[in-house]
């Protein structure tokens, strides 16, 4: 595995978007389970699939970078 | 790291080490249905109770998303998106198990001898997930024609209403079919190989305790992803059957 600086432009540049979308989303599911805490299992769950989706952005640069 | 090891060839065939940990996989989940329909009870013992939960709570997702489907149709999109689930689900948690990728093997490779893994997470390979999203892709659109007509369907793709806009956005409309496939194949398998590449890196590191928080985690990451698949799976076809002109 050789490194190079170019993949890791692209990780870092294709890394800022997903970063703030997941602190966000973390942000918004403790604030709504400060709210309302019966429903915490329900927002667990969301928040991982909101999380999955922003984190595949990162992911997609990662394999850009790999290939 | 992207390269598959081959282990043998057949004809023109590759038999990969994905492609041994992905029968693995598969004789898992038939020995784990022989035993609950061997099983089966009116009442229910503790497997059948735990599979009868994941199959009752897909049913409850299906019908948040879609609020009004008779049982055929949710009946058919419950059990693919189960499936995919399922699958997904024990692939990705057959990488966790403790030893699965130091069982090695001695192959013969252009006359040199080399020890390769013999399993790897089977869907860490991108023609796994690029199968499974085209499945479920086309699975969409077929029973879009399947439940609507040929006809209707066409119509989502090319039509003369509205002249110049509704032409316009069934160009757009095919493009995101063909953009729905690569993200749904990318995202599982990337999620899948940086959570594999982490913790051999880890393991590198360190030999006790540190590398257990990523284990958790990358059992939390891979459950999750089988079940965005899934759900995605779900909503596709919800899609093509609703979002029709």
């Amino acid at each position: 595995m050789n490194l190079s600086l170019s993949g890791g432009i692209i990780v870092a540049i294709g890394g800022i978007a997903p970063a703030i979308s997941i602190g966000v989303i973390g942000l918004k599911a403790v604030e709504a389970t400060g709210r309302n805490p019966e429903a915490s299992g329900k927002i667990m769950i969301n928040m991982l699939m909101a999380m999955a989706f922003a984190e595949a952005i990162a992911i997609y640069s990662l394999i850009a970078t790999i290939f | 790291m992207i390269n598959i090891d081959k282990l043998f060839k057949i004809g023109n065939f590759y038999i990969t080490n994905t492609i041994s940990s992905t029968i693995i996989v598969d004789i898992i989940i038939i020995i784990f249905i022989i035993i609950i329909n061997i099983k089966k009870n009116i009442i229910p013992n503790k497997i059948q109770v735990f599979m009868e939960c994941v199959i009752l709570y897909f049913e409850e997702i299906f019908k948040r998303i879609a609020v009004h489907c008779n049982t055929e149709i949710t009946n058919f999109i419950c059990s693919w998106s189960l499936a995919f689930f399922i699958f997904i689900a024990v692939a990705n948690l057959t990488g966790q198990v403790p030893g699965f990728h130091f069982i090695k093997i001695s192959v013969l490779n252009n006359n040199t001898i080399t020890t390769i893994p013999l399993f790897r997470i089977s869907t860490s390979d991108i023609n796994l997930t690029l199968a499974l999203a085209f499945i479920s892709i086309f699975l969409s659109h077929f029973f879009c024609i399947k439940c609507k007509g040929i006809k209707t369907y066409c119509t989502k793709f090319i039509t003369l209403k509205a002249f110049p806009i509704f032409l316009f956005v069934g160009v757009i409309e095919f493009i995101s079919e063909i953009v729905k496939i690569i993200s749904l194949s990318f995202r599982l398998f990337g999620n899948i190989l940086a959570g594999e590449l982490v913790i051999k890196k880890i393991y590198n590191l360190f030999a006790f305790c540190v590398p257990v928080p990523f284990i958790i985690f990358e059992i939390i990451v891979s459950l999750v992803q089988a079940y965005v698949f899934a759900v995605l799976t779900m909503v596709f076809m919800n899609i093509m059957l609703n979002e029709l002109y």
